[in-house]
C-alpha cells in the first residue's frame, strides 16, 4: 500500500515537474554559522525542504502567486517572508537571530558559587551533594569550606572568605538576614549552623561581588532559598547515639500546601562516654530543636512560606587555665534561640513579580566563666589578670526585618528589580553589673537592572542605599558585573563592587562614634561547563578601609587588602560512578585592625588552601562511600602587648603546622529505588580526621606572655553513627502494576 | 444502545477517514517511507520538518506531529552527540501541538521517551527529575488507553534500564514485556496510525530470559 503510494506520487511529480518552480538557499545565525536541521516551509502547502550541513536548502513547488516563505529553527526566531512565486527560481539567504534562553545564557559568574537543585548547569553543589561531603556532617558551612575562596578554620564557627572574618560573612535565607546562623559556641571550638541542609532548594555562595540586593557582609553572602511543597506526606525518624528525632510532613490532598513539624534532641552523654574530650565537661552539651512550617500555593500561582523554629542548649566545660597550673577555667552556657521567617513570592502578572519576606528572631545566652582551682571551687585570687577573667553575661539579641522587592522582566531575559527593607537590631547584654542596650533602626533601599545584550553577553548593575540610625551615617554602595560567553560552554565576568558593614555590636558598646567598615572588591573570572564537569578559576583583588581598631582606642583606622586566585574542577564522568572536586585557593592578605599593632598577615588566614572530595555510589550493594581531604598551610599567630617601654608591638609570634584533614563517610540505602516502598532507610556513619593529624588552629598566651598553649580540637576525631528512616508512598508504578 | 454507540463511532470513523484527503494520505506515506529508511540525524531532521510541514498545512491532523515527534526522538536514541535538550524541547512542542488537536496515549509514548533521552543525559542527578516525569508520561497514557501495547513496552525498557539493585532488571522487566506483546498480537492496525515496537518486544522478551 505504501509502496504504491510512493509509486503514485512520483508519477505526479513528474508530471507537474514542468510547472515547477525551485526555490533554493542558505540559512546561517548572524556570525555566518551555517545552521544545520532549519525547517524552511512555503506556509500551508507541504512544499518545503530542510537545510544541510552547509545551511543549504533547496526545492520545488507548484504552488503559485503569493505565498508565505517561513524559516524555523529550535532556539532561533522564526523568520517569515511573503514572496511571489512566478516561473523564476529564487535564491534567498538568511540570517536567523538567536533567541533568548535562560539555560543557553551567559551567567554572571564572578564570585559567585550556585549550588541549587535547578537544572542550569552552572550548578555547583545541590543539598545532597552538601549532605554527602565526607567531613562535614550535614553542615553547610563546613561544606562550604570545599570550596574555593574559603579557610579551613576550626576554632571559630563562620565562613573565612579571602582574608575577611567569620563575621564579615552573612546569611539569608529568602531574602531576609539571619542574625544568628550558628550555635552559641564556647571559647575556641567551632559549633554548627542552626539549618539543615535539606531545607533549601538552592545556595548560593558568593566569595564577593555580590547583588545589591544583599548587603551589610564585607567579604562574602550565604543565599539560601527554601524549599516549597513536598513531594508527598512523610514521616520521618532519626535515631544515632548523640541524637535521636523525627517528624511529619503534611501534603494536602491537592498539593496545594503543607505543613510540619519536627523535633530533635542532642545530648552528648554517651557520646563523651565512648570518645575522650581534651575538656572536662562538667556540664554534657544537651539541645532540644523544634520546627514547624507551613507553604501554601496562591490562586495566581505565588507561594507563600512560614518556617519557625524554637531551640535551648546547654553546656559547660572546664579548660587548664594559662596563667596557672592550680587553676582552671570552667565556661558555661545556656542558650534559647527562637527564629520565624515569613515569606511570600508572587505574580503580579504583566511581566512583575513581587517577593515579600519579613524575619522575627530572639536569641538569648547566658554565658558564664569562673576561675576553679583543682577540686573545682571557685576561688579568688587576687590577681586582677585571673580574677577579673570571672564574668556572668546575659546576652539577649533582637532581630526583626521586612523586606520588599519588586522585579519587572523586560524584553529578553533583561529584569530590573528594585526594593527596600528594614532591620530592627535590639542588643541588650548585661556583663556582671554592667548594662548596655544598643539599638539600631537600619534601612536601605537598592535597585539593579540585569541587561542582556545577547545570549552571550549580559551586563547586572546594582545600587544600594543603606541608613544606620545608631551610626547616624548612610552609605551609597555601586555594584557592577558582566559576564560574555567566550564558547559554547565557556564564558568570562568581572564584578566590581564596594561593601560596607557596621561596626559589630561588640564594638559599638565602647562608642558609636564610628562609620560603616567598607570593602571594595574586583573578580575576574573564568568557568567551562559541560554537562559533568566544571572548571573555573578566579582572581580576585581587595580593598579594606574604615575598619574597627580597638587599641588604643575604638576608631575606624583600620584597612588591608586581599588577593589572590583560586580553582576548581569538578567532574563526574571521566571515573565512572566516581563525583569528585578539586579546590585550589592562592590568599595573600594583610590588615591592620582590631587589636593589631601594624599591618600584619591575620591569624585567620593561611596562603595555601586545598580540597579534594570524592563520591562514589555503588549500586550493587546501595552504598555510598565519600572522602574529603583537606589541607593547608600554617597560619600565623602572634601575641600583641605593652613592652616595658609602654610601646605596644608584636611580642612573639610563628606559625602553626599545616593543616590536614581526611574525612570519610558511608551511607547505606537500602530501599533505594525500591518501587512501592513505604520506608526509606539510610544507615550514615562518618569520621572526621580519620589520620588523627594533629590539627593546631592557633596559640594562647599567658597574661606574662611566657606561656604558649596551642588550640586544638576537643577531640581528635569526631565520629558520628545514625539512622534514618522516612515514610511514605510513592505511588508512581501503581497502574503498571495492577494491569500486570 | 450499545448497537447505537458502535453505529455513531462508526459513521465518525468514516467522516474521519474521508476527511484525510489523499493528498494527505499519499504525503504521509511518503514520509513514512522515508522515515523507515532515514540513518542519521539529518535525515530524520529532514523528515520531522516534513511531517510538520504537512500537520501545519492540514491543521487537524495530529499524526504528522506525532511522527515528526517520532522521527526526532530517533535521531536522539541513534545519535549521541546530539543536544537532548534542544531536540526534546522541539519534541515536547510537537507533541502539544498534536494534543491540541488529539489528546491520546500514542502521544505520551513520543513525551515519554524524550524525557528519557533527557535523563539520560547525566542519569545520577537527572534520575529525580526527568526520571520521574518520564514515569508519569506512562501513567496519564495509561490513563487514555490502559491497552497500548507501546507504553507497557517502554515501561518495560525503563524496567530494564534501572540496575537490579534499584528495582529494575530483567526479572521485573520480562512479565512487563509479555503484557506487552500480548496487547499487540490482538491491536487492530489501522492505516498511517503507529504500530512500531512489536518486534523490539520479542527481541526484549528474548534479552530477558
Amino acid at each position: 500500500m505504501r509502496v504504491l503510494g510512493i509509486a503514485l506520487l512520483m508519477s505526479l511529480a513528474t508530471i507537474s515537474s514542468l510547472a515547477q518552480v525551485k526555490i533554493s538557499g542558505r540559512v546561517t545565525d548572524i556570525k555566518k554559522n551555517p545552521l544545520t536541521g532549519a525547517s524552511i516551509t512555503l506556509k500551508d502547502t507541504y512544499d518545503g525542504a530542510t537545510s544541510d550541513s552547509s545551511g543549504k536548502f533547496q526545492f520545488t513547488t507548484a504552488e503559485k502567486g503569493e505565498q508565505t516563505l517561513l524559516i524555523s529553527f529550535v532556539g532561533y526566531k522564526s523568520w517569515e517572508q511573503k514572496v511571489t512565486i512566478g516561473k523564476e527560481p529564487f535564491n534567498f539567504t538568511v540570517e536567523l537571530k538567536e533567541e533568548f534562553n535562560e539555560l543557553k545564557a551567559v551567567v554572571i559568574t564572578a564570585g559567585t558559587f550556585e549550588a541549587s537543585d535547578k537544572k542550569r548547569a552552572a550548578t555547583v553543589l545541590n543539598s545532597i551533594d552538601i549532605a554527602t561531603t565526607a567531613g562535614s556532617n550535614a553542615d553547610i558551612t563546613t561544606a562550604l569550606k570545599t570550596l574555593p575562596g574559603a579557610q579551613q578554620i576550626g576554632e571559630r564557627e563562620g565562613l573565612f572568605v579571602r582574608g575577611g572574618t567569620g563575621q564579615e560573612t552573612k546569611q539569608f535565607i529568602d531574602g531576609t538576614l539571619v542574625n544568628n546562623p550558628f550555635y552559641t559556641s564556647s571559647p575556641d571550638i567551632a559549633s554548627r549552623g542552626r539549618f539543615s541542609p535539606f531545607l533549601f532548594k538552592g545556595t548560593v555562595f558568593t566569595a564577593g561581588g555580590y547583588s545589591a540586593l544583599y548587603g551589610q557582609a564585607l567579604s562574602s553572602a550565604l543565599i539560601l532559598e527554601s524549599i516549597d511543597l513536598p513531594e508527598k506526606s512523610v514521616a520521618s525518624f532519626f535515631v544515632s547515639p548523640l541524637t535521636w528525632g523525627g517528624g511529619y510532613q503534611q501534603l494536602s490532598p491537592n498539593k496545594k500546601s503543607s505543613w510540619g513539624v519536627n523535633y530533635g534532641y542532642v545530648n552528648l552523654f554517651v557520646y563523651f562516654g565512648l570518645v575522650k574530650q581534651t575538656p572536662d565537661y562538667f556540664r554534657i552539651p544537651e539541645f532540644h530543636n523544634g520546627d514547624a512550617n507551613f507553604r501554601f500555593k496562591t490562586k495566581k500561582g505565588g507561594m507563600v512560606k512560614f518556617y519557625s523554629s524554637f531551640s535551648t542548649g546547654k553546656f559547660g566545660l572546664r579548660q587548664p587555665n594559662i596563667d596557672s597550673a592550680d587553676l582552671k577555667n570552667a565556661f558555661g552556657l545556656i542558650n534559647r534561640n527562637f527564629y520565624n521567617n515569613l515569606s511570600w513570592k508572587e505574580n503580579l502578572g504583566n511581566g512583575w513579580r513581587m517577593n515579600l519576606g519579613a524575619a522575627f528572631s530572639i536569641n538569648d545566652d547566658d554565658i558564664s566563666l569562673q576561675i576553679q582551682n583543682l577540686s573545682n571551687n571557685a576561688v579568688t585570687t587576687g590577681k586582677s589578670y585571673i580574677d577579673n577573667k570571672n564574668f556572668v553575661l546575659n546576652h539577649r539579641q533582637d532581630f526583626a526585618q521586612i523586606r520588599g522587592v519588586l522585579e519587572k522582566k523586560l524584553r529578553g531575559l533583561s529584569a530590573v528589580r528594585f526594593g527596600s527593607e528594614y532591620w530592627y537590631n535590639n542588643d541588650k547584654s548585661k556583663y556582671n553589673t554592667y548594662t548596655t542596650i544598643l539599638k539600631d533602626n537600619f534601612a536601605s533601599v537598592f535597585g539593579e537592572a540585569d541587561i542582556y545584550l545577547t545570549n552571550a553577553l549580559a551586563a547586572k548593575i546594582g545600587t544600594r542605599f543603606e541608613y544606620s540610625s545608631v551610626l547616624r551615617k548612610a552609605n551609597i554602595a555601586p555594584r557592577l558585573s558582566l559576564a560574555y560567553k567566550t564558547g559554547k560552554d565557556a564564558q568570562v565576568s568581572a564584578a566590581y563592587g564596594v561593601f560596607y558593614q557596621k561596626p559589630e555590636n561588640t564594638d559599638m558598646i565602647y562608642t558609636t562614634n564610628l562609620t560603616y567598615t567598607k570593602a571594595i572588591h574586583y573578580i575576574l573570572n573564568y568557568q567551562k561547563t559541560t554537562n559533568a564537569r566544571i572548571f573555573r578559576a578566579e582572581v580576585f583583588y581587595k580593598k579594606y578601609k574604615d575598619l574597627i581598631k580597638t587599641i588604643p582606642s575604638t576608631n575606624n583606622n583600620g584597612f588591608g587588602y586581599a588577593q589572590g586566585i583560586e580553582f576548581f574542577w569538578r567532574d563526574k564522568k571521566t571515573v565512572k560512578n566516581l563525583d569528585y572536586w578539586v579546590s585550589y585557593s592562592y590568599l595573600d592578605t594583610k590588615r591592620d585592625f582590631q587589636n593589631y599593632p601594624q599591618q600584619i598577615r591575620p591569624n585567620f588566614a593561611t596562603e595555601h588552601t586545598a580540597s579534594l572530595v570524592t563520591k562514589r555510589f555503588v549500586t550493587k550493594i546501595k552504598t555510598g562511600f565519600n572522602f574529603t581531604y583537606s589541607y593547608a598551610t600554617g597560619r600565623p599567630y602572634y601575641n600583641f602587648r605593652y613592652d616595658n617601654n609602654g610601646k605596644y608591638g608584636i611580642a612573639d609570634q610563628g606559625r602553626t603546622i599545616d593543616y590536614h584533614s581526611l574525612g570519610f563517610s558511608v551511607n547505606y540505602v537500602p530501599s533505594v529505588g525500591k518501587q512501592n516502598a513505604k520506608a526509606f532507610w539510610v544507615f550514615f556513619a562518618s569520621i572526621t580526621n580519620v589520620l588523627g593529624s594533629n590539627q593546631v588552629f592557633g596559640y594562647n598566651y599567658s597574661y606574662n606572655g611566657l606561656i604558649k598553649q596551642a588550640i586544638n580540637p576537643p577531640a581528635r576525631r569526631f565520629y558520628f553513627i545514625g539512622i534514618f528512616l522516612s515514610l511514605g508512598v510513592d505511588r508512581t508504578d501503581d497502574a503498571i502494576n495492577n494491569n500486570l | 444502545m450499545k448497537q447505537l454507540f458502535i453505529t455513531v463511532i462508526a459513521i465518525l470513523l468514516g467522516t474521519i477517514a474521508q476527511a484525510q484527503s489523499k493528498k494527505y494520505v499519499a504525503a504521509m506515506q511518503e514520509q513514512l517511507a522515508l522515515m523507515d529508511s532515514a540513518k542519521t540525524t539529518q535525515d530524520f531532521q529532514n523528515v520531522a520538518n516534513n511531517f510538520e510541514r504537512i500537520g501545519d498545512a492540514e491543521k487537524t491532523q495530529w499524526l504528522p506531529y506525532y511522527y515528526a515527534g517520532l522521527a526526532l526522538t530517533s535521531a536522539g536514541w541513534r545519535d549521541k552527540a546530539l543536544d537532548k535538550d534542544a531536540n526534546s524541547e522541539k519534541i515536547m512542542a510537537l507533541c502539544d501541538k498534536a494534543e491540541a488537536i488529539e489528546k491520546n496515549a500514542e502521544i505520551y509514548t513520543i513525551r515519554n521517551m524524550a524525557l528519557v533521552q533527557q535523563m539520560q543525559v547525566d542519569p545520577q542527578n537527572r534520575w529525580m527529575t526527568y526520571g520521574q516525569q518520564a514515569g508519569k508520561t506512562i501513567q496519564e497514557g495509561l490513563q487514555l488507553d490502559p491497552n497500548n501495547p507501546r507504553l507497557y513496552y517502554l515501561q518495560g525498557m525503563s524496567v530494564l534500564g534501572t540496575p537490579t539493585a534499584f528495582g529494575g532488571g530483567k526479572e521485573k522487566a520480562k512479565p512487563i514485556f509479555e503484557k506487552a506483546l500480548e496487547l499487540y498480537k490482538i491491536e487492530k492496525i489501522k492505516p498511517l496510525y503507529p504500530h512500531w515496537g512489536q518486534k523490539q518486544t520479542e527481541k526484549m522478551i528474548e534479552q530477558c530470559k
